[in-house]
């Protein structure tokens, strides 16, 4: 039995790296700093480890030689899921353009909203270690934020030490949209987040509204959605006034038609208030499992975010065309590769056509996929490098045991080598 | 394996080689003494005249690295005007402004080019900037790490911590982010801006920290000079794109008494408030400069006119020109108390008179300085323009009447502004030779690269003579790497992955000390996650370290 410290988590997306795990043969038991995310994910026991041809044994050179059939006798293959570590994904793309096949990351829905806001105005954003020592002003528009990443308030705003800050805890903290359904945004001197609840619904016409108090304009309303115009116009205030206001949101939660505009609205604030002549960033929420790490190496790679395609020999991009669950819809792909290392309820849609899926060790199905290839998971059956959702940190992720369960990145070569 | 090229006319300026007709050996990799009569060719290339230099070196091009992605993903409408296929060979890809990597090395190699400097890495973007370098294909690659504007130097200057302490700290960083060199941008600038200055001239101090950007910059030039490394103190120096800012420049190389100093896009850096527009150039007295203090060097970013993408760490500048941005979309961002950064699409334009003048000012430097040993070729990719453009540059080097047409098409009142069209100088072949090879290898310490020498490393470009320089440079019959042949008539012919230059200056282990303590209350990540390992360069089979000597340092 042996003690692994420092490890760094690719489940939360916030990059916790203090984890300490206690390793005895393939059972991992995390003993300090654990979540509701993080533990699960790493305690999660090995199950099938037996690569699958229509649910039937079969061994791994005999599951990728039927793989690299299916794609073969494909016209139109999408890659879906890509939810892996950066190698894995390398090796994604790799296979993807050789076969001529569409890359989609299981994210992008939501992801999508914030590629169109910044592929159209831009935005001026900041990470979590400027976060945790100089945000003075927080809002949170549209997400339960410590339900989403449970450590996020004690890791990066009632730290005890800030460079800049006299006091973590006199941080103002205020939700807009939806409301926190625990303690964790409750300052450790006790001071509760204020709450200027809405419908996500009502958030359009909520953040359209506080854009024109942060400007100076005056409204001729008085309510807008179930929010009173003079509580926007005191976070108008608030905003304008703090050294370093965050304005935080997550796209996949804004999940109403267009949402893309009310992000792009969010982004425009930021600006509105670094123009007025103060301090003030946007931080969007998302990056679990894989998400920000395939975007990241598809665009590198391709110049485009991860929901594009290879069909014409080239890198496409089209944020809905390229939209994998639509496309095996409408009966526009033919067979589907399902890559998901970190997360085994994260099981493929229900499809007509081939599937093969790539899949964490413990992935059960209804029904069972034309090809089952179990892989380990990046950050506790191999090493590897995660992104954190601020987009700029990679974490190396670390091998805290010897499974012998084969990589996202040896599986997918392997099938492009007998492609 | 014996290759020998015969009969191509060398200019190899490291080894005093200047246009002399003599053939070349090949043997693992490198290039060797003519062998003994006896001794075997397997493969003779017949390059009777034609042209033959090392592989070029871009000491200065921003390829790999957070903010080059987020110009990327910011600009697809620029993608798809560029478009490339995979072949059996390659892998697809996109250009145009900010090429996809697989795309960056092709292009690169068929151009000559074997080596590619990203100058911008941030220690806590390290591992990205060298995951997407490892994606470039066939060149050798390195990074300079960006300091400057990090919170822990910038704490220890306040503290007034000894020099010893400050290139312990510089030692251990650019050791942990597998660095080649250590790079300043806008000193303390960018930290500036967090606390909500605006601006912050050469003598000004941070709101915060009781430091002004010429100690940062004699401090850290200090730093790298009792190091051992190599490059001197990379600088993109304060106040970028300000009419006026030659002053700052000037005060600059002053400032840092005689040690050495890379001055990087110093074009961004040499404008004056002179004439009707209250913009003029600053060439005569950069290059005056420069010509007297022996311990400055230069790269010029020369812009080209078109459509390219601003990509800085210098989110200070970069905010406070995002009107500019066309199209009108633009991104900033502060990044983990260690730097930032800010992207601007952009279009320069020749009927623009600022634009045009850029233009001039540019050239005007490369040719007003004297020494080709102490300047470089660059565009400062892709912030004066795509690298993409070399050949042309080139040719605007090498050909006056060239030259000359071009700039009788600019904004008129930016041709009265010049004195370009008064300077005679043509660059030679062995000129190019040393900006692109022999200095650039020299200038970023580098070992057995950048030349033909017996032991040197046979990356090697073959050019057909032409008149039209734009042409030859565009187009090499053959480009070598490692003794390999990876391009033919321009097109790639192999793909092969090269090596990472680092330098592993020493350090007093005690630093971690503090360091453990500063990342763990202050930071977002352990120490020991920070720090990137051989193996995350190398494990992928393709990747290789080359680790090169500190002066006074073993390797
Ligand atoms: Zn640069």
């Amino acid at each position: 039995m042996t003690e692994i410290t420092e490890v760094p988590s690719p489940f939360c997306g916030i990059g916790t790296d203090d984890l300490i795990i206690q390793v005895d043969g393939n059972s991992l038991k995390v003993k300090e700093n654990g979540c509701a995310v993080n533990t699960p994910a790493f305690e999660q026991t090995i199950q099938n480890t037996s690569p699958t041809i229509a649910g039937k044994e079969v061994s791994l050179d005999e599951a990728v030689g039927k793989a690299a059939d299916l794609l073969r006798d494909s016209n139109q293959p999408v890659i879906g899921g890509c939810a892996t570590d950066v190698n894995g994904m390398r090796a994604l793309m790799a296979l993807a353009d050789r076969n001529g096949a569409v890359v989609d990351n299981m994210g992008f829905g939501g992801a999508k909203r914030n590629f169109l806001a910044m592929q159209d105005s831009g935005w001026m954003n900041t990470t979590l270690a400027e976060i945790k020592n100089r945000c003075d002003y927080l809002l949170v528009i549209g997400i339960d934020l410590e339900v989403f990443a449970p450590r996020f308030f004690e890791r990066y705003l009632w730290n005890e030490a800030s460079m800049f800050l006299p006091d973590t805890s006199d941080r103002k903290i205020v939700y807009l949209g939806k409301g926190p359904s625990g303690k964790a945004s409750t300052s450790p001197n006790n001071k509760k987040a204020k709450v200027l609840e809405c419908s996500n619904e009502d958030l359009p016409e909520v953040v359209a509204a506080l854009r024109t108090l942060v400007k100076g304009n005056s409204l001729v309303i008085e309510q807008v959605g179930s929010i009173a115009i003079k509580d926007l116009q005191f976070i108008a205030d608030q905003l304008k006034k703090a050294s370093y206001g965050v304005i935080t949101w997550a796209a996949g939660a804004l999940d109403f038609p267009h949402a893309e505009l009310t992000v792009q609205t969010v982004c425009e604030i930021v600006k509105d208030v670094n123009e007025s002549g103060n301090r003030c960033s946007g931080f969007p929420l998302g990056g679990k499992e894989g998400d920000q790490t395939a975007n990241q190496v598809c665009g590198w790679q391709t110049g485009y975010p991860a929901r594009m395609r290879f069909s014409s020999s080239f890198p496409e991009y089209d944020p809905f065309l390229y939209d994998s669950q639509k496309m095996l819809d409408n009966g526009e792909a033919d067979v589907l590769v399902w890559v998901q290392a970190f997360n085994s309820s994260a099981v493929p849609p229900q499809v007509a056509v081939p599937a093969i899926v790539i899949g964490r060790s413990g992935m059960q199905f209804d029904k069972e996929p034309d090809v089952f290839i179990p892989v380990g998971t990046p950050g506790i059956d191999h090493v590897g490098h995660a992104y954190r959702l601020d987009n700029v940190v990679a974490i190396r992720l670390k091998k805290l045991r010897e499974s012998g369960l084969p990589s996202t990145s040896e599986v997918l070569t392997a099938i492009e080598q007998v492609l | 394996m014996l290759t020998k090229l015969t009969g191509g006319i060398v200019y190899d300026p490291a080894n005093g080689v200047n246009g002399k007709q003599q053939d070349i050996f090949i043997e693992d990799g490198r290039i060797i003494k003519k062998p003994s009569k006896d001794a075997k060719v397997d493969k003779e290339y017949k390059i009777k005249d034609k042209v033959v230099m090392a592989g070029a070196i871009d000491l200065h091009t921003h390829i790999g690295g957070g903010k080059g992605n987020i110009a990327r993903m910011l600009m697809p409408e620029n993608h798809r005007l560029d478009a490339v296929a995979h072949t059996d060979i390659t892998r697809a890809g996109t250009g145009h402004a900010m090429p996809s990597t697989f795309t960056t090395g092709y292009r690169y190699a068929e151009m000559g080019y074997t080596a590619a400097f990203e100058p911008a890495v941030l220690p806590v973007n390290a591992r990205q900037a060298h995951m997407e370098m490892a994606d470039v294909p066939i060149l050798d690659k390195g990074g300079y790490v960006m300091l400057g504007s990090d919170d822990y130097l910038l704490r220890m200057m306040t503290a007034k911590k000894d020099q010893q302490a400050i290139n312990d700290y510089v030692a251990w960083t650019i050791r942990a982010a597998q660095g080649v060199g250590i790079k300043v941008v806008n000193a303390g600038g960018i930290s500036a801006f967090k606390f909500n200055q605006r601006k912050l001239d050469l003598d000004e101090k941070n709101s915060h920290y009781d430091v002004s950007p010429r100690e940062i910059l004699k401090s850290l030039a200090t730093a790298v000079k009792e190091l051992g490394i190599k490059h001197p103190l990379h600088v993109h120096g304060s106040n970028l794109g300000i009419p006026g800012n030659i002053e700052t420049t000037l005060n600059s190389i002053e400032g840092v008494e005689g040690l050495p100093m890379h001055l990087t896009h110093v074009q961004f850096h040499s404008y004056g408030t002179e004439g009707d527009f209250k913009f003029s150039s600053g060439a005569a007295q950069i290059a005056e400069a420069v010509n007297k203090n022996k311990n400055i060097s230069l790269d010029v970013g020369q812009i080209m006119f078109g459509q390219t993408v601003t990509a800085s760490g210098d989110n200070m500048r970069q905010y406070a020109n995002h009107g500019f941005a066309r199209p009108n979309k633009w991104v900033c961002m502060d990044i983990e108390c260690d730097a930032g950064c800010g992207l601007l699409p952009f279009k320069y334009r020749d009927q623009n008179f600022v634009n045009a003048l850029q233009w001039a000012i540019g050239l005007e430097i490369f040719l007003l300085v004297d020494d080709p040993w102490r300047i470089f070729l660059t565009t400062d990719h892709p912030n004066g323009a795509p690298f993409t453009s070399y050949p042309h540059l080139i040719r605007l080097l090498m050909d006056k009447s060239f030259r000359n047409d071009m700039l009788a098409t600019l904004h008129p009142e930016a041709q009265k502004m010049t004195t370009l069209a008064s300077i005679d100088r043509e660059y030679s072949l062995e000129e190019i030779a040393i900006l692109t090879r022999a200095g650039a290898a020299k200038i970023t310490g580098l070992v057995n690269r950048g030349a033909l020498g017996d032991g040197d490393w046979a990356d090697i470009t073959v050019y057909t003579e032409n008149k039209d320089r734009e042409k030859m440079f565009s187009k090499p019959d053959f480009v070598f790497k490692n003794g390999e042949l990876v391009v033919k008539k321009g097109k790639i012919e192999k793909v092969t992955w090269g090596t990472t230059h680092v330098v592993r200056p020493d350090y007093d282990a005690s630093v971690e000390k503090n360091l453990e303590k500063y990342f763990s209350r202050y930071m977002t990540m352990k120490m020991g996650n920070f720090k990137i390992s051989d193996d995350e360069l190398t494990e992928d089979g393709r990747g290789s370290i080359t680790v090169h000597p500190t002066v006074g340092g073993k390797v």
